[in-house]
């Protein structure tokens, strides 16, 4: 009944993959978005420059939680170089589901941290245009 | 089913905004918390202002200059019969009521809290006063104390008496909560308040639009609330007692709020004025007037008594629901037009997503009270709020929106 919730999304909320926490983990990150309070962060375990494993722990709405979800299923075995190419439309496209302004923060808080993670980037590079 | 005192088939036609769908549904706006509705008639006497008599007030001498002016007192005057402030010049425009609050934290604030005071506020205060007061605090190393809630989100009585003391300079309380809609005990605060010899600065913002205040019989030394939650535009006002306001150093310095400029030193204004640097809101303070006359007309003890039934009528429909958590009083007489709630497995931003399709308007976030929020436990909730335009019907809209939303949401 509705594009924004469909089965997929929900299903990745209400069971999330890759959900807990790396306590040896080589690269870490945590952010929120102080809007709406969605909070994600993201423990990765490198073989090299090979994701080797992923956990993201994090509260926050449907949207949020299940990008988290499905981002983290796209990277192991993914190198960094590979990360740095994900972008906005990658997120998109995973996702599937039309998303207004306000909504569009939730979807991207997950790469946002994985970024900031990987690369200790922590201002969007779009956050000026808007 | 009929509503108590208003007519509100009749007020509704006056709302233009109400006459559209969404998503092909009948609007329901349910985020008058937020910001209310604007009647015909203050959309109206901003358009005729613009149209008819736009000039900066004060000073002018060609009539248009005269004839705004005019009305932008008129406007004001009006505020002051409705809160009955003894004096229009205890009246003083502002931007908003955030404003409002700053210029006191700032202007008496500043020259009134020392080194090792305390001030109380409570739980339930709103961003817009806590955080003006929690600056001054730091600055001057005051001490921040805090009246606590009970089960029901209703101030502790115990905590009135305990944390108001001898060292208490301000107290600083909400007269309606934004959230959990409790009316505060607001006479028994100002009278502890005062007989320790503390000032009491009240945020009315959700207590004027909805019920009767009096801010004389109150006895409070400071309100302040705005203009564009109670049906009109943007624009706020500070009430001050006129004896406080006279001592206290302007907050905006500029044109309009001096008598004498000097290359090194200046004079100030008579009160109001004295508190409103440069070109004010004009149109939007006439926009004001407009809409404490439609206020007027109404009634606010049938405003009150129309909300007390709406708000009565979804705690019972509340009541029926399944996993949701409605915070505040369980009783509506204890509490305004404003029920925050949490669905159990759904975030408040995906239950107001799923409300817009249903062509419902409501609020999801901590709405500016985050501490309030970590006090239940929860870093978000979804509020409905009501004002004199809504309806019985659309609080059954509600509810099964939000049965709605437990199936699309239900385990899977």
């Amino acid at each position: 009944m509705d594009d924004l919730y469909r089965e997929l999304i929900l299903d990745h909320y209400q069971h999330p993959h890759n959900h807990g926490e790396i306590p040896d983990a080589d690269i870490s990150y945590e952010d929120s978005n102080p809007l709406c309070g969605d909070r994600i962060r993201i423990d990765i375990k490198l073989k090299g420059n090979i994701v080797e494993d992923v956990k993201f722990n994090g509260k926050g709405c449907a949207i949020s939680q299940a990008s988290a979800s499905m981002l983290t299923d796209e990277l192991i075995g993914k190198s960094l170089d590979d990360i740095k190419k994900m972008d906005k439309q990658f997120i998109l496209d995973m996702l599937g589901i039309p998303l207004g302004p306000t909504r569009i923060k939730c979807a991207l808080l997950p790469l946002k941290v994985l970024k900031a993670g990987v690369y200790g980037i922590h201002t969007w590079p779009d956050d000026e245009e808007e | 089913m009929p509503l108590m005192g208003l007519n509100v088939s009749a007020i509704r036609e006056d709302f233009p905004i109400l006459q559209q769908t969404v998503n092909g549904k009948p609007l329901i706006y349910l985020d008058s918390a937020a910001t209310s509705q604007k009647p015909e008639a203050v959309i109206r006497a901003m358009d005729t202002y613009y149209r008819q008599t736009n000039a900066n007030i004060h000073r002018g001498v060609y009539a248009l200059a005269e004839q705004a002016t005019e009305q932008y007192e008129a406007a004001r005057r009006k505020i002051q019969k409705f809160i009955n402030a003894k004096s229009y010049r205890e009246i003083i425009y502002t931007r908003n009521a955030t404003e409002a609050i700053n210029l006191v934290a700032y202007s008496w604030g500043r020259a009134n809290i020392r080194e090792g005071d305390s001030l109380v506020l409570t739980l339930l205060e709103h961003h817009a006063i806590l955080v003006p007061w929690q600056r001054l605090a730091q600055e001057k190393n005051a001490r921040l104390e805090f009246i606590g809630i009970d089960h029901q989100g209703r101030l502790r009585l115990e905590d009135i008496e305990t944390r108001i003391t001898e060292k208490t300079k301000l107290v600083a309380v909400t007269m309606a909560s934004n959230v959990t809609g409790t009316l505060t005990p607001i006479r028994e605060v100002i009278v502890r308040a005062h007989s320790v010899g503390a000032c009491v600065m009240v945020d009315a913002a959700q207590a004027v639009p909805h019920l009767p205040v009096d801010v004389q019989s109150l006895d409070c030394d400071f309100l302040a609330f705005s203009g564009h939650k109670m049906l009109g535009p943007f624009v706020g006002v500070l009430y001050g007692k006129r004896a406080l306001l006279e001592t206290m150093e302007p907050f905006l310095a500029g044109g309009d709020m001096i008598r004498q400029v000097y290359l090194d030193h200046s004079t100030w204004n008579e009160l109001p004025w004295k508190f409103e640097a440069g070109t004010p809101a004009i149109a939007e303070a006439i926009g004001l007037g407009a809409a404490v006359d439609y206020l007027t007309a109404l009634g606010m003890d049938n405003v009150r008594a129309h909300e007390q039934e709406l708000t009565a009528y979804a705690l019972e429909k509340f009541r029926t629901l399944d996993g949701v958590r409605v915070l505040g009083p369980s009783d509506a007489a204890e509490r305004g037009g404003v029920i925050a709630f949490d669905i159990s497995g759904v975030h408040p931003h995906d239950v107001a997503q799923i409300f817009d399709r249903e062509g419902l308007c409501v609020r999801a976030g901590h709405h500016c009270a985050m501490p309030l929020h970590e006090h239940y436990g929860l870093a978000a909730t979804t509020r409905a709020s009501f004002y004199v335009y809504n309806t019985l019907e659309e609080v059954d809209v509600l509810v099964e929106t939000i049965r709605k939303v437990q199936s699309i949401f239900k385990p899977r």
